[in-house]
């Protein structure tokens, strides 16, 4: 029985197996994605947000050169950027925004210290997690501009109502997202982590963490957008001259005067802050990290 | 073919030193059904290839994972006498962040091989499953059966003398498991490796062992074993094969019906 198979000599089987074992890789293994080209990005990513942009003008101006409102109540686009532009050579607008976005930054790296914190520990300790899960979930939907109110009887007009209100709405998020990153990981890798002989220190450090990762960092992004919204929130109520004017505080100026055009170029300032600060903080770091493991970020197409 | 040869085979292994020592095994999950492994003896020698077979259910994957040391049995002995013995599973189970050089390096730190050597060590490790060069590549940009290379490649990082195998093929199609049985078979003869190689599917455990343990589902038992007197390497289409792996499913598929009555 033992001789009935057909050797080939042994070089020649070498090679053989190499070569089928290339061409299998070369016909398998899946394409490189395609980048499109410059002009394609810009057709299919950047023209329709621009045209919308520009129709969005245009509706507005038609709807003030018809009159539909009185010009108090709705300024033309063009006064708009003139008070706009007024801000901005008074240094009205740069001060409202370092106010803000400093407010903003500190606020949610606070946000982020005591939402990983709570997130460890709700994700080690089973009963924590039982006992405080469904209250964590449920502050999330709680718009925080509700603690607004609680935050001033506490703390006063003053930056500690302020920062109370931010960490509200921040931690949650944060902390859910950190236990989402957690529980998505499946546990086969766990188990190659001990089979390769990792200590428990060594496995959450090279398994479990990265493999956290895209949960967690989903959790900070959305962490972000509700610190920034608190803080609007909490800006536009607390006003006192011992606080510096953020852009809350500028909105707020804004609807005391009457003044719908710095209402206006305000709204639009917290918009830009809040998208600009995504798009150039948090994006880049999503889109390498998911790049990295072969999944593309949901709206990227 | 099947030999009756419980005698010679095991007075043949117990006068060598045994890779893997087995006795009494018996694994409960829950105590009012029957156990899921029972008086397991078994004794893989150094540098042997023994497949375990069986339908599912009959505790193949769990014995494996006792073996590993991924859990410990309800009573009886596991004794390894070549140190932390390497592991793979169905799926590759690659650490999708790391390139594949970064997860034949991570076996490589977790044995305490220095940061200047393991690059060249991985490149190695890299070249011996036929994947020279690749190491920069992402895991998403490699096929199933490069997967699977990379995640062997990283289990003879371990450097152990013992390669658990989990049905580790059963998820490629039928061309890419053919090559990776030549390069199977090719790496344990040259590394002298023991193997201890779970799967459902007859013709392999019969194309790649020296010796085809049955298993019984529900209690998990061996209940027959077959020497493989074929020589290596062998086709998995050759008629060697095919007439040990018909009678080998007859075995395993009187042990199927007995769980349907």
């Amino acid at each position: 029985m033992a001789g009935d198979v057909p050797v080939a000599a042994p070089t020649a089987q070498i090679d053989d197996r190499s070569a089928f074992e290339a061409g299998l890789d070369a016909l398998e293994a899946p394409a490189p994605p395609r980048r499109p080209g410059p002009a394609k990005v810009f057709v299919r990513s950047v023209l329709p947000p621009v045209v919308a942009v520009a129709a969005f003008l245009a509706l507005w101006q038609l709807a003030y050169s018809t009159g539909l409102k009185p010009s108090y109540a709705l300024p033309s686009p063009m006064d708009v950027l003139r008070t706009f532009g007024q801000t901005v050579r008074d240094g009205r607008a740069w001060e409202a925004i370092s106010v803000s976005v400093s407010r903003g930054a500190l606020g949610f790296a606070a946000s982020v210290v005591v939402g990983t914190v709570l997130g460890l520990a709700m994700w080690r300790g089973r009963w924590l997690r039982a006992a405080l899960g469904p209250f964590v979930s449920g502050l999330q939907s709680l718009p925080s501009v509700a603690w607004v109110p609680a935050a001033i009887i506490w703390f006063g007009l003053s930056d500690a109502a302020i920062y109370a209100v931010v960490l509200l709405g921040a931690v949650p998020s944060i902390a859910n997202g950190l236990l989402a990153g957690f529980d998505q990981v499946p546990p086969l890798l766990d188990k190659v982590g001990r089979v390769l002989g990792l200590t428990v220190l060594g496995r959450i450090r090279h398994v479990l963490l990265p493999a956290a990762l895209p949960g967690y960092l989903a959790g900070l992004k959305q962490g972000w957008a509700f610190s920034w919204r608190s803080l609007m929130a909490a800006e536009l109520i607390t006003y006192s001259p011992a606080l510096g004017i953020g852009l809350g505080q500028q909105l707020n100026i804004g609807r005391e005067l009457n003044a719908m055009d710095l209402v206006i170029a305000s709204i639009v300032l917290i918009l830009v802050v809040g998208v600009a600060i995504e798009l150039l903080v948090f994006a880049p770091v999503e889109r390498r990290v998911l790049r990295a493991r072969g999944l593309t970020v949901a709206r990227g197409r | 073919m099947a030999l009756p040869t419980v005698n010679s085979a095991s007075a043949r292994q117990t006068a060598q030193v045994s890779s893997v020592r087995i006795t009494q095994l018996v694994q409960v999950f829950e105590a009012d059904r029957p156990p899921v492994l029972d008086r397991i003896e078994l004794n893989v020698a150094p540098g042997e290839f023994v497949c375990l077979l069986g339908a599912s259910g009959c505790g193949k994957s769990t014995l494996l994972s006792l073996i590993a040391g991924l859990g410990t049995p309800t009573s009886g002995g596991i004794e390894i006498t070549v140190g932390r013995p390497a592991l793979m599973f169905q799926e590759p189970a690659l650490l999708p962040w790391l390139t594949a050089a970064g997860n034949v390096e991570l076996a490589l730190k977790a044995r305490g091989v220095g940061r200047r050597d393991r690059a060249a060590e991985a490149e190695r490790l890299l070249s011996l499953v036929n994947l020279a060069g690749q190491g920069r590549k992402r895991v998403h940009e490699l096929s199933g059966g490069m997967r699977q290379r990379v995640a062997l490649a990283r289990a003879l990082a371990q450097d152990s003398r013992l390669l658990l195998m989990d049905e580790p093929f059963a998820a490629l199609d039928a061309i890419t498991r053919d090559a990776l049985h030549e390069e199977l078979i090719r790496l344990w003869s040259e590394q002298q490796l023991s193997i201890v190689f779970v799967t459902h599917n007859v013709r392999e455990a019969v194309r790649l062992g020296q010796r085809v343990l049955l298993m019984s589902s529900r209690p998990g038992r061996i209940v027959r074993e077959w020497h493989v007197e074929l020589s290596q390497p062998r086709a998995i289409e050759s008629p060697g094969v095919s007439a040990l792996a018909t009678e080998v499913t007859q075995h395993l598929r009187a042990e199927i019906s007995r769980h349907g009555r």
